[in-house]
């Protein structure tokens, strides 16, 4: 069986999402090809020929491709299905917004976010926010899925595929792209930083946010993430969202700040190596799973920690 | 302008799923249900083009147990016309219940479909997008706004690091995100009003589509637990704990 990996990627380079999905492609079948779609996308699909395990690169190009809609990202990859027995797609907001598409246009089921392969047919996936796990098996003849890429450790670079171009399929007829505004920042991207700093409901307002967290995110070199009662409340934009609704993240270091830990919270962070939690409630649910737990006010903690960083090198 | 809203009974947000002891699945014997939080956001808007005359009727869907119908009636108590349950005992896959509103689309023939991005009992994020492909509609997911304009509608959706905007023409489907709107508590005398709206119950077998499962469920099991650590005296003591501990500086 062959499987074909849709990249996760800017045009220029493929994301580490990519190198993850290709590790569990490579737990179905060892032939793995990797489709880069998109627009002036040769840097990114010669960047996908140096993951190892990788067989061949396939580029589709058009402007369709190269903005991300969905429709022609499908009209792309259905007509290559017959020659793969399953496409893996990170689970991001791209991925999950074609790829059902593409189960649909196959008339088979989607697998949506798998973090582990049992065999060719069946995968573990969490289901009600990450509180069960479900273990699937799949009858269809091909399998469409997508991957949760935190679960899986990325493919090492070092191989040297051959690339091929391929057609960019039909477009969308009824779709048009107007603009993408992506906010510009500095700090790493929070789906695969090392450390993540993520404010919660305590912060009380946009502005305490941006003068509590981003600093402290800062200081640390992390990206800035948010609970959903912080993004409800306007504090934060949606982006910075984690947990079931939001990102999953699962950096080396995560640090709550003013999050109580609400299950669907929860269900986005409780994968990172080690947890952090400054919370004033001592019963917060936080505590249950923070390796390092601080029962103070964050308006205190917070300026001590700057201070206990900067006297540590930091 | 028809819109449709397709709505699930789930889970209620605020309780804890709990896994069967024999792993066959979640527990949702004596448990709160409600409407999935997405399908209320897409009612909301869905209501809100109502009253603002953009939409002239607004049919809510559910597919799901006879006890759906209470979903329906909060559906219907918080503004839409009329309901439509399509019962099924048997929990339907995505692709099973993109075929199933297909066939009502066909039968309705809304100019907008507007749902929900996700159910928050299988996380699947799919339905949307695969009634979209089988209808050969547009798609726009992850609605974060809408402005509806002359048969099209243009949509900003929730990207990783930002926001894309489509103008998309209808027919077509939308899925909402969390941002679209805030959704309302339906009032006590519209929640007395629901009860008095059309509600037609059909057997989903009656639509003739395969709703067969595709997915065979092997087994439902607790996710691992994280054990608690320890709690720290002050800011110093953690910085010093990640140092040595942790050696994350």
């Amino acid at each position: 069986m062959a499987v074909l990996v849709i990249a996760d990627h800017d045009n220029a380079s493929v994301r580490d999402a990519t190198h993850k999905t290709v590790t569990a492609a490579l737990q179905l079948s060892p032939d793995v090809d990797v489709l880069v779609a998109g627009q002036a996308a040769k840097a990114a699909a010669d960047h996908a020929a140096r993951i190892s395990g990788v067989r061949k690169v396939l580029l589709a190009e058009s402007d369709a491709l190269g903005q991300g809609v969905a429709e022609a990202v499908e009209a792309a990859v259905v007509p290559l299905m017959g020659g793969y027995d399953a496409v893996l797609t990170p689970a991001t907001s791209q991925g999950k917004n074609f790829s059902p598409r593409i189960a649909a246009k196959l008339d088979v089921a989607q697998i949506s976010e798998i973090i582990q392969v049992v065999d060719a047919a069946t995968f573990v996936r969490p289901i009600y926010a990450g509180n069960a796990l479900e273990t699937v098996q799949s009858a269809d003849a091909k399998k469409v899925i997508t991957v949760r890429a935190t679960a899986f450790k990325a493919a090492e670079e070092g191989g040297s595929a051959s690339v091929e171009s391929v057609s960019a399929g039909a477009g969308a007829a009824n779709t048009r792209f107007i603009d993408q505004k992506l906010v510009k920042s500095a700090r790493p991207e929070l789906a695969g930083a090392k450390i993540v700093v993520s404010g919660g409901r305590a912060m009380g307002s946009a502005e305490e946010f941006q003068r509590v967290i981003e600093p402290l995110a800062d200081k640390l070199g992390a990206a800035v993430g948010a609970s959903r009662a912080a993004v409800d409340a306007g504090y934060a934009p949606n982006d910075y969202q984690v947990g079931q609704t939001g990102k999953v993240v699962a950096p080396e270091l995560y640090v709550a700040i003013g999050i109580s830990g609400a299950i669907q919270h929860l269900a986005g962070m409780k994968d990172s190596k080690y947890i952090v939690a400054i919370n004033k409630d001592a019963d917060a649910p936080i505590f249950q799973v923070a390796d390092y737990g601080l029962v103070a006010d964050y308006k205190v903690a917070v300026p001590e920690l700057m201070d206990a960083l900067t006297a540590a090198g930091k | 302008m028809k819109v449709l809203v397709p709505v699930k009974r789930v889970i209620d947000y605020n309780v804890k799923a709990r896994v069967k002891s024999d792993q066959s699945g979640v527990d949702l014997a004596n448990v709160k249900m409600s409407m999935n939080p997405f399908c209320e956001i897409a009612i909301e808007e869905a209501v809100r083009m109502r009253e603002k005359d953009a939409a002239t009727e607004v049919v809510a869907v559910s597919i799901g147990p006879i006890q759906a119908q209470e979903t329906l009636r909060t559906a219907l108590a918080m503004g839409a016309d009329r309901a439509i349950l399509l019962q099924s005992d048997q929990d339907l896959e995505p692709l099973a219940v993109a075929k199933a509103l297909a066939a009502v689309i066909a039968e309705e023939k809304p100019d907008l479909v507007m749902m929900g991005k996700q159910a928050i009992d299988g996380d699947n994020n799919a339905t949307g997008q695969m009634l979209a492909t089988i209808l050969g509609w547009p798609q726009a997911t992850f609605a974060s706004s809408i402005e509806l304009g002359a048969g099209k509608a243009t949509v900003a959706r929730e990207v990783d690091g930002g926001l894309q905007t489509l103008e998309i023409d209808l027919p077509a489907a939308i899925t909402a995100d969390l941002r679209l709107n805030e959704p309302r508590y339906a009032s006590l005398p519209n929640i007395m009003k629901a009860k008095k709206k059309p509600l037609d119950v059909k057997d989903v077998a009656s639509l003739g589509v395969d709703i067969a499962p595709r997915l065979k469920v092997l087994k439902v099991t607790e996710p691992p637990k994280r054990a608690g650590g320890v709690k720290v005296e002050n800011a110093a003591e953690l910085v010093m704990k990640l140092k040595t501990e942790a050696g994350i500086f």
